[in-house]
C-alpha cells in the first residue's frame, strides 16, 4: 500500500484526536466530575458522613461553622422566618431528636443546641419523590440539587422529615450583602440545601464548617473506609441519628 | 358545535363577562407572583404547601362527577342518567382543567414545568398523578366529544366508544388514589401517612361531585329548557348519602387509630387541627364547623323525606360540598405541615393575591363548565323541541 508520511501523520493525528475527544466525551457520559479531571487530588469517599461532637456545640454558642457555609455558598438572609433560608442551623435537643427526648434527661444531654443540616441520607426521601430528577444522590452519597432542572414544586420539601431545605420564596440576591464570586448565586423558585461542600471535596478540601469549627466539633470522612476520620470518631461513643426508625439511612452522627 | 355558545341572552353574557373580569384579576395576580416569585403567598419554609394544592386536592375529587353517572348507566343500565352523563363528563374535564391550573400556578419555576415530561421519574407520584390526570381529561374529551356528537345527530354513538367509556370509570378511582399517595406515601409527614387516605378521597369525591352535579342540575334545570329530571336528581342524591356515610366512617377509623395508638407524632397533628397548639388555633373554627357541616348533612341525607325534597336539597348539597371544602381545601394539606419535622408551630393563612390567583383559577372552570354546558343545553333543548 502507498500511503505517503503527509497522509500518515494526517490520519494517526485524527486518530488521537478523536481519542482525546472521544474520552472527555466518555467522561461526561459516564458521569464523573467534569472537575475532577483537572483537580488530581480529589478527595475520594464512597460515602460521606460526619460525626457532630454535640457536648463540644452546646458547651459553646458559636456560629462559625453557620456563618462560613452561608458566606462562601452566597445563603441568603430574610429576617422573615418564613422565608428562611439555611443550610445549616442550630436547633434544641427536643426538635433535633424528637423521638429521643424525654422530661428526664439531664440537662447536660439537653441544653444548648446542636447543628442540623441536610443528613445526605443513604436512601433519600427527597430524592424519592422528586418528579425531574433535580435532586439526586450521586455515587460518593452526597445528595444534589440541579438548580437549572429543579421546577419548584417543593415536594422534596415535604418528602424531607428534617427540615433541611429550603425553597427561594423570593429572588435569593436580593438577601446578599456581598456576593463570593467563587460559588454560584440561585434564582427564585428553586429549592436548595447542604452539598456537603462538593465543590471544596472535589479540590481535596474538607467541608468548610467542618474546617471552621474552632473546638473540632465536627468530623468528616468515608463511612466505607474503616481507617476513616469518621469511623474512628464512631468507635467506643454512643452516636444518634436523626429519626433513624424512618429507615433513610442519615449520614450525620451526633455523639450525645 | 362550539357556535352554540355564541348565541345567549343578556343574563349569559353578562354571567360571562364577569368571569372573564375575574380571570383577568387573576392572570394580574398571578403576573405579580411570577415576578416577584411564591413569597407573595402564605407560605413559608414550614408550611411549604397552602391554597394552591388544598384546591388541586378539593378539585380531583369534583373530577369524580363524571363516574358517578357514567357508571350506573353504562355498568347498571340506570337510563334516567342517560341526560345527564354528559354533565357529569363536562364538568369532569374543566375540573381536571382546574386541578392543572392549580399545579401550575404553585411550581417556584413554571417554564420548566414539562421538565416532568422530559425527564420521567417513575419512583415519583407527581409524575403519576401527571399521567393519570392527563389520561383522565384525554379520556372525558374524547367520549363526550364522540358521544354527543352522534346524540347532535340522532345517531348511536360507535362502538369502539363503548370499552373507552368503562375504562373511564377505573382511570377515575386512579386519579383519587394516585392524588392521595403524593400524600400517604411520606413518612416524613405522619399526619397524611395513613392507607385510609386514598378510600377517603374516593368517598369524599363521590360525595363532593355529585353534589355540584345535582346543584348544576338544578340550575340548569331553572336557567334552560332542558331538565335532567327529578328521578336522576333523587338517584344522585342517593349515592351522595351512601358516599358521605362511607366517608364519615372511614374518618372515624382515622382517628380512632391515629388517637388510639396515642404516637404523638401522629396526634400532634390532630391536636393542632381541632384544639390548637399553644396561641396558634388558625385552623379550629375550620375543623369543627366543617365537622359539623359533614355530621348534619349525613343526618339530613339519610331520611329519605329530607333528602328526596328538591327544595330542601340544594342546601343539604351545599352543606356536603363546604364541608369537603374546607375539609381537604383548608385543613388536610397545612395541618400535615404542622408542627414541622423540627417541632415549630408555623401558621399558614392565604395572601389576598394568593385568593385572587385561586378565584382566578376557578373563574377559568366556571367559564369552561359554562361554554360546555351552553352548548350541551342547546342540543338538549333542540331534541326537546
Amino acid at each position: 500500500m502507498d500511503v505517503k508520511r503527509r497522509d500518515f501523520l494526517r490520519i494517526a493525528g485524527l486518530g488521537a484526536g478523536l481519542g482525546i475527544g472521544g474520552q472527555a466525551v466518555w467522561e461526561v457520559v459516564k458521569g464523573d466530575d467534569v472537575l475532577a479531571s483537572t483537580h488530581r487530588e480529589k478527595t475520594e469517599g464512597k460515602r460521606w458522613a460526619m460525626v457532630v461532637e454535640t457536648a463540644k456545640c452546646r458547651a459553646h454558642d458559636c456560629t462559625d461553622c453557620i456563618t462560613i457555609c452561608h458566606k462562601i455558598h452566597n445563603v441568603p438572609h430574610f429576617d422573615d422566618p418564613k422565608r428562611e433560608v439555611k443550610w445549616i442551623w442550630r436547633q434544641g435537643f427536643e426538635g433535633a431528636f424528637p423521638d429521643q427526648f424525654n422530661e428526664f434527661l439531664d440537662e447536660d444531654i439537653t441544653g444548648g443546641s446542636v447543628p442540623l443540616m441536610c443528613n445526605h441520607c443513604d436512601n433519600p426521601g427527597c430524592v424519592k419523590v422528586c418528579p425531574t430528577g433535580a435532586t439526586f444522590k450521586r455515587e460518593d452519597g452526597i445528595v444534589v440539587i440541579d438548580m437549572h432542572r429543579c421546577i419548584g414544586c417543593r415536594y422534596c420539601m415535604a418528602g424531607c422529615p428534617y427540615g433541611s431545605r429550603s425553597f427561594n420564596w423570593q429572588d435569593p440576591r436580593k438577601g446578599l450583602d456581598r456576593i463570593d464570586p467563587e460559588y454560584p448565586t440561585r434564582t427564585k423558585g428553586v429549592v436548595e440545601k447542604c452539598t456537603f461542600c462538593s465543590e471544596r471535596l472535589a479540590v481535596g478540601k474538607l467541608p468548610a464548617c467542618v474546617e471552621a469549627c474552632p473546638y473540632k466539633a465536627l468530623t468528616f470522612g468515608d463511612l466505607a473506609d474503616k481507617g476513616s476520620d469518621v469511623r474512628k470518631a464512631l468507635k467506643g461513643v454512643y452516636a444518634i441519628r436523626r429519626k433513624q426508625s424512618l429507615g433513610l439511612g442519615p449520614s450525620i452522627f451526633y455523639i450525645v | 358545535m362550539l357556535e352554540k355558545a355564541l348565541t345567549g341572552g343578556k343574563r349569559y353574557w353578562t354571567w360571562l363577562a364577569v368571569v372573564v373580569a375575574v380571570i383577568v384579576i387573576g392572570l394580574v395576580a398571578y403576573l405579580y407572583q411570577l415576578r416577584e416569585g411564591l413569597g407573595i403567598t402564605g407560605m413559608s419554609r414550614d408550611v411549604t404547601w397552602g391554597f394552591y394544592i388544598a384546591q388541586f386536592t378539593f378539585m380531583v375529587g369534583v373530577a369524580a362527577s363524571a363516574v358517578m353517572v357514567v357508571l350506573p348507566y353504562y355498568l347498571h343500565n340506570f337510563k334516567a342518567f342517560g341526560k345527564i352523563t354528559i354533565l357529569g363528563e363536562f364538568l369532569a374535564i374543566s375540573s381536571v382543567i382546574m386541578c392543572m391550573l392549580f399545579i401550575f400556578v404553585d411550581m417556584g419555576q413554571p417554564a420548566r414545568v414539562f421538565n416532568v415530561l422530559l425527564h420521567p421519574t417513575l419512583h415519583s407520584m407527581m409524575f403519576w398523578d401527571m399521567m393519570s390526570l392527563g389520561g383522565y381529561l384525554f379520556l372525558n374529551i374524547l367520549i363526550s366529544r364522540v358521544v354527543f356528537s352522534a346524540e347532535a345527530k340522532g345517531i348511536a354513538p360507535p362502538k369502539w366508544i363503548k370499552p373507552i367509556i368503562i375504562l373511564s370509570i377505573p382511570w377515575a378511582v386512579s386519579i383519587h388514589t394516585v392524588t392521595a399517595f403524593l400524600y400517604s406515601g411520606l413518612s416524613a409527614r405522619p399526619f397524611w401517612m395513613t392507607a385510609i387516605l386514598a378510600p377517603r378521597f374516593l368517598a369524599s369525591a363521590f360525595a363532593a361531585g355529585p353534589s355540584i352535579l345535582i346543584l348544576l342540575c338544578l340550575l340548569v334545570r331553572k336557567v334552560s329548557r332542558f331538565d335532567p329530571g327529578d328521578k336522576a336528581i333523587r338517584k344522585l342524591s342517593e349515592i351522595v348519602a351512601y358516599a358521605m356515610a362511607v366517608n364519615f366512617f372511614f374518618v372515624l377509623l382515622e382517628l380512632f387509630t391515629g388517637l388510639y395508638s396515642g404516637i404523638p407524632q401522629h396526634i400532634e397533628h390532630f391536636h393542632y387541627l381541632f384544639l390548637g397548639i399553644g396561641s396558634a388555633t388558625g385552623l379550629v373554627p375550620w375543623a369543627w364547623s366543617s365537622s359539623i357541616l359533614m355530621v348534619v348533612a349525613l343526618v339530613m341525607l339519610l331520611l329519605p323525606k329530607v333528602r328526596t325534597n328538591l327544595r330542601i336539597l340544594p342546601w343539604i348539597c351545599v352543606m356536603v360540598v363546604l364541608g369537603l371544602w374546607i375539609d381537604k381545601g383548608i385543613d388536610l394539606i397545612v395541618t400535615g405541615f404542622v408542627p414541622s419535622p423540627v417541632g415549630t408551630v408555623t401558621e399558614y393563612s392565604p395572601t389576598a393575591p394568593e385568593l385572587l390567583i385561586t378565584l382566578g383559577v376557578y373563574a377559568i372552570g366556571a367559564l369552561i363548565i359554562t361554554v360546555l354546558y351552553k352548548i350541551g343545553i342547546a342540543v338538549r333543548e333542540a331534541e326537546a323541541a
